[in-house]
C-alpha cells in the first residue's frame, strides 16, 4: 500500500521559513522505493528538523520523514563499529554505548540529529581543529537513488558519490544505513579548562598557544562587547576525563546524566531578546566563568541547550537564523573574525551566542564546509526583513577573505554567492546528474543555491 | 526474566512494546508473516539490550498449524511465560459493508485466529498455573459507531473472549490483560488522522503495555484518558447514540 502524505507547514530549527510541504512517513526501504516510482514531484529527505533553514524544505514538494528507520543493525564491541539506519538520533548512540565505554567521534551542539542528518550536512563539533567532520569516522553507507537502487558508497567504491552525499544535502539520493566508528572513553565526563579572554587578540593567542593540547577546544564570545573589549572571551577546552580523574563521589562513571527536562512552553515575546537583555546575560556568563578547571557531564559540555524542550521558541514566533562562517588560515583569519564582530557590535543586532573555533583541513566532501582556519557561529534573532541586507554584507566581508558559510545553517545565501564560497559545486553537479538526471531529489535550498530548477 | 512470545511485531506499538520488554530483561520470540522484515527488529533489540531474541514465522490465518507452532516455540524456549497478540487488520468501513470479502478478513484476523492461537496458550498456562496472555483489542470494540463498527465489533469479541478467559483462568494464576488503545501514530492512521492531541505516541503505548504487565493489570486503556471517554460514550442512552454522528 502507496503511504499517504500530510500536507503541512514546515519549518527548520531556526523557524524560518515556513513552508507548505507533502510530508511522508514511510518505514520499509520497499515503501520508499514505491514512493520514487509512484509519485510525482520532487523528494527531500528530512530527520527531525534540526537543520536551520530550508535545507530539508521542500515547497510545494515531497518530504521524506526518516525518523521510523531508526534501528541498530550491528554493533563490533572490540572495534567500536557501528552500522544503523539513517533515522537513528545521536542521542540513542550515546545512551546505548555510553554505558559501554564508547562514544561519538564527532558531536554537533545538539544531540537531537540523526545520522543521516550528520552525514548529509558533514557535522562538525569542538573537535573540528583535531578529529576533523562526522565523515572522517564514516566507513560506508547506503543510499537509496532515485532509479531506486540500494548504492553502497565508501572511499572505495562509488567513492564520488561518497564525496558528493558527504555534506551533499540530501540532494544525491536517501541515506538508509551507515557504518562508522564509535571512540573509547573511560568516563561520561570531560574534564574542561575555563579561561578567559579579554578580547579578540587575546582569545587568538591563547587558541593558537594551546589548541593543540586539548581533544575539544571552543569559546563563547560577548558580540555586544566593543572597543577594547571588542571580542572578550570564555575559552572552554577539554580532553574525556579518565577514571582515574573523577571524584570519588561519582560511582557510575560511564553513565550518562539523568534527563531533567525544561521546556520552553510558549514563543517568546518579542521584547524578551533585545539589545539590553543580551548585554546583561553576556555580561553575566563573562562575570561568573572564572579560570577554572571543571569536570562536566558530557552533555552539559556538548549539548547545554538540550536540556530545554524547544529552545528555539526563546526566539519568538518570526524565528532565528543561524550564521556560521569559516575564515581560512592563509588568508588572516583574525582580521575578518575582528571585522565581523564590529560589524555585529555596531548593528547592535543582538546575537544571543557568538561561538569561535578552530577547524582543521576541509575533506574531499564537494560541498563540505570547514577548511582549516577558524569559525565564527552567530544566531541572530529575525526581528524584520533588514537583517537580511546585513547577512549579504557579512557574505561579502567572508567571500573576501576566501571563506564561507555553513549550509546546514543558512536560509538566504544567494546563488552566486554559494558559487563562490563553494567552487567544487560544478563537480558536484556532474556527480548529482550522474546519480539523479532528473533531479528528483530536490530542496527549497538546492533551488535557491541554483543545484537544481 | 522471562520468555515472551508476540505475535505480529513488526507493528509500531509491537517495536516499542518488545523494546520495554527487552529493557525489562525479558527474552522474546517474535514472529510475523515475513520473518526477513522482522530482522531488523531483532537486530536492534540484541544491540541496544543484549538479550536473546528468536524469530518465527507466523501466519494468523493458518489455523491448522496454530498447534503445531505453538508446540514447536515452547519446546525450543524450553518453557514460555507469556504471549502477546499485537496483530490486527483493519478495512475501510464502506469497503466492509459492500465487500464481505474485506469483513471476513477482518474478523478472520482479528476473532478467529484469536480464539484459535489463544485457545492453545490458555491450556498451555493453565496447565502451569503460571503466565501472560495478553491482547491488543480497542476502544473500537466499547460500542458500536457507524464509521468503523464491523472493526469494532471484531474487537468486541475478541475483548469479550479475553474477559471470559480472565475469569477463567484467574484462579489459575495466569494473568489475562486486555489492551484498549485509543488513537495511536501509526502506519494505519499517518495521513488519515489529522493532527489531533488525542493521538498517541507508540512509544507511550508500548510502555503502558509493559508496565500494564507488571502491574498485572486486567484492562489497560492507553494513554489512559481513554478510559474516561469511553465512560461517558459508554454512558450515552442508544436513543440519542444512534442519533449522533461519531
Amino acid at each position: 500500500m502507496l503511504s499517504k502524505p500530510v500536507k503541512q507547514a514546515l519549518s527548520g530549527w531556526g523557524q524560518y521559513p515556513v513552508e507548505s510541504c507533502y510530508v511522508y512517513r514511510p518505514e520499509m526501504i520497499k515503501e520508499l522505493q514505491t514512493l520514487l516510482s509512484e509519485r510525482d514531484g520532487s523528494f527531500i529527505s528530512y530527520g527531525v528538523g534540526r537543520s536551520y533553514g530550508d535545507t530539508a524544505l521542500n515547497k510545494g514538494g515531497n518530504v521524506i520523514r526518516m525518523d521510523r528507520f531508526n534501528h541498530f543493525l550491528d554493533f563490533n564491541e572490540e572495534t567500536g563499529m557501528l552500522t544503523c539506519e539513517s533515522g537513528v538520533l545521536l542521542e540513542e548512540i550515546i545512551d546505548v554505548f555510553l554505558p559501554r565505554g564508547f562514544y561519538l567521534p564527532v558531536t554537533p551542539g545538539t544531540k537531537f540529529v540523526t545520522v543521516g542528518g550528520a552525514i548529509a550536512n558533514d557535522v562538525h563539533g569542538k573537535n573540528l581543529h583535531k578529529d576533523g567532520t562526522f565523515s572522517e569516522y564514516v566507513q560506508s553507507f547506503e543510499l537509496l537513488t532515485a532509479n531506486g537502487e540500494v548504492l553502497l558508497c565508501s572511499r572505495e567504491e562509488n567513492a564520488d558519490v561518497f564525496w558528493a552525499t558527504v555534506g551533499g544535502i540530501g540532494l544525491t539520493g536517501i541515506i538508509l544505513t551507515a557504518t562508522f566508528q564509535l571512540i573509547r572513553v573511560e568516563s561520561a565526563y570531560i574534564d574542561v579548562t575555563y579561561e578567559r579572554a579579554r578580547n579578540i587578540d587575546e582569545a587568538f593567542e591563547k587558541f593558537i598557544a594551546h589548541d593543540d593540547d586539548y581533544k575539544y577546544s571552543v569559546a563563547w564570545i560577548d558580540c555586544l562587547a566593543s572597543g577594547d573589549s571588542l571580542g572578550r572571551s570564555v575559552l572552554m577546552r577539554g580532553d574525556h576525563a579518565k577514571r582515574e580523574d573523577l571524584p570519588a563521589s561519582i560511582m557510575e562513571p560511564l553513565k550518562p546524566a539523568n534527563k531533567l527536562k525544561a521546556t520552553m512552553p510558549i514563543h517568546a515575546p518579542s521584547f524578551v531578546l533585545n539589545h539590553w537583555s543580551i548585554a546583561a546575560f553576556n555580561e553575566l556568563y563573562y562575570t561568573v566563568n572564572k579560570d577554572a578547571d571543571k569536570i562536566v557531564e558530557q552533555s552539559s559540555f556538548f549539548h547545554p541547550l538540550d536540556s530545554i524542550n524547544d529552545w528555539n521558541k526563546l526566539y519568538g514566533k518570526k524565528g532565528f537564523v543561524q550564521y556560521q562562517a569559516v575564515f581560512p588560515k592563509n588568508e588572516n583569519p583574525k582580521a575578518g573574525i575582528t571585522k565581523m564582530l564590529e560589524m555585529l557590535s555596531k548593528k547592535k543586532t543582538a546575537s544571543f551566542l557568538a561561538v569561535l573555533k578552530s577547524s582543521g583541513p576541509a575533506n574531499d566532501g564537494l560541498l563540505s564546509f570547514p577548511m582549516e582556519g577558524y569559525t565564527l557561529a552567530l544566531d541572530i534573532p529575525l526581528k524584520d526583513d533588514s537583517l537580511f541586507p546585513f547577512l549579504r554584507e557579512l557574505d561579502e566581508l567572508v567571500v573576501s577573505h576566501g571563506g564561507r558559510v555553513y549550509l546546514a545553517k543558512d536560509s538566504s545565501l544567494p546563488q552566486d554567492t554559494f558559487r563562490k564560497m563553494y567552487p567544487k559545486w560544478e563537480e558536484f553537479l556532474t556527480v548529482k546528474r550522474k546519480v539523479d538526471p532528473n533531479d528528483r531529489f530536490s530542496s527549497s535550498m538546492s533551488r535557491r543555491l541554483g543545484l537544481t530548477d | 526474566m522471562a520468555k515472551i512470545l508476540i505475535l505480529g511485531a513488526t507493528s509500531s506499538i509491537a517495536q516499542s512494546t518488545a523494546q520495554k520488554l527487552a529493557e525489562n530483561g525479558h527474552d522474546l520470540i517474535l514472529t510475523s508473516r515475513n520473518t526477513e522484515d522482522l530482522n531488523t527488529l531483532k537486530r536492534d533489540l540484541s544491540i541496544r539490550h543484549q538479550i536473546d531474541v528468536k524469530l518465527k514465522p507466523f501466519d494468523a490465518l493458518d489455523f491448522d498449524h496454530h498447534e503445531a507452532f505453538f508446540s514447536n516455540v515452547v519446546e525450543e524456549t524450553g518453557g514460555l511465560d507469556g504471549i502477546l497478540l499485537m496483530y490486527g487488520a483493519m478495512a475501510d468501513q464502506k469497503v466492509a459493508e459492500t465487500d464481505f470479502e474485506a469483513s471476513r478478513q477482518m474478523i478472520d484476523v482479528n476473532y478467529t485466529s484469536a480464539v484459535s492461537i489463544l485457545n492453545i496458550a490458555a491450556n498451555y498456562f493453565e496447565k502451569k498455573r503460571h503466565g501472560i496472555i495478553c491482547a491488543v483489542s480497542s476502544v473500537a470494540g466499547d460500542r458500536g459507531r457507524k464509521s468503523n463498527y464491523i472493526y469494532g465489533s471484531t474487537k468486541a469479541g475478541l475483548s469479550t473472549y479475553m474477559e471470559g478467559l480472565r475469569n477463567r483462568l484467574h484462579e489459575k494464576g495466569v494473568q489475562v490483560m486486555t489492551v484498549k488503545p485509543g488513537m495511536v501514530d501509526t502506519k494505519m492512521t499517518y495521513g488519515v488522522v489529522k493532527d489531533s492531541p488525542l493521538l498517541a505516541d507508540p512509544d507511550k503505548v508500548g510502555k503502558d503495555i509493559a508496565d500494564g504487565i507488571q502491574k498485572k493489570k486486567d484492562v489497560l486503556y492507553t494513554p489512559w484518558f481513554w478510559l474516561i471517554i469511553m465512560l461517558v460514550i459508554k454512558l450515552i442512552p442508544e436513543k440519542l447514540f444512534k442519533r449522533m454522528n461519531l
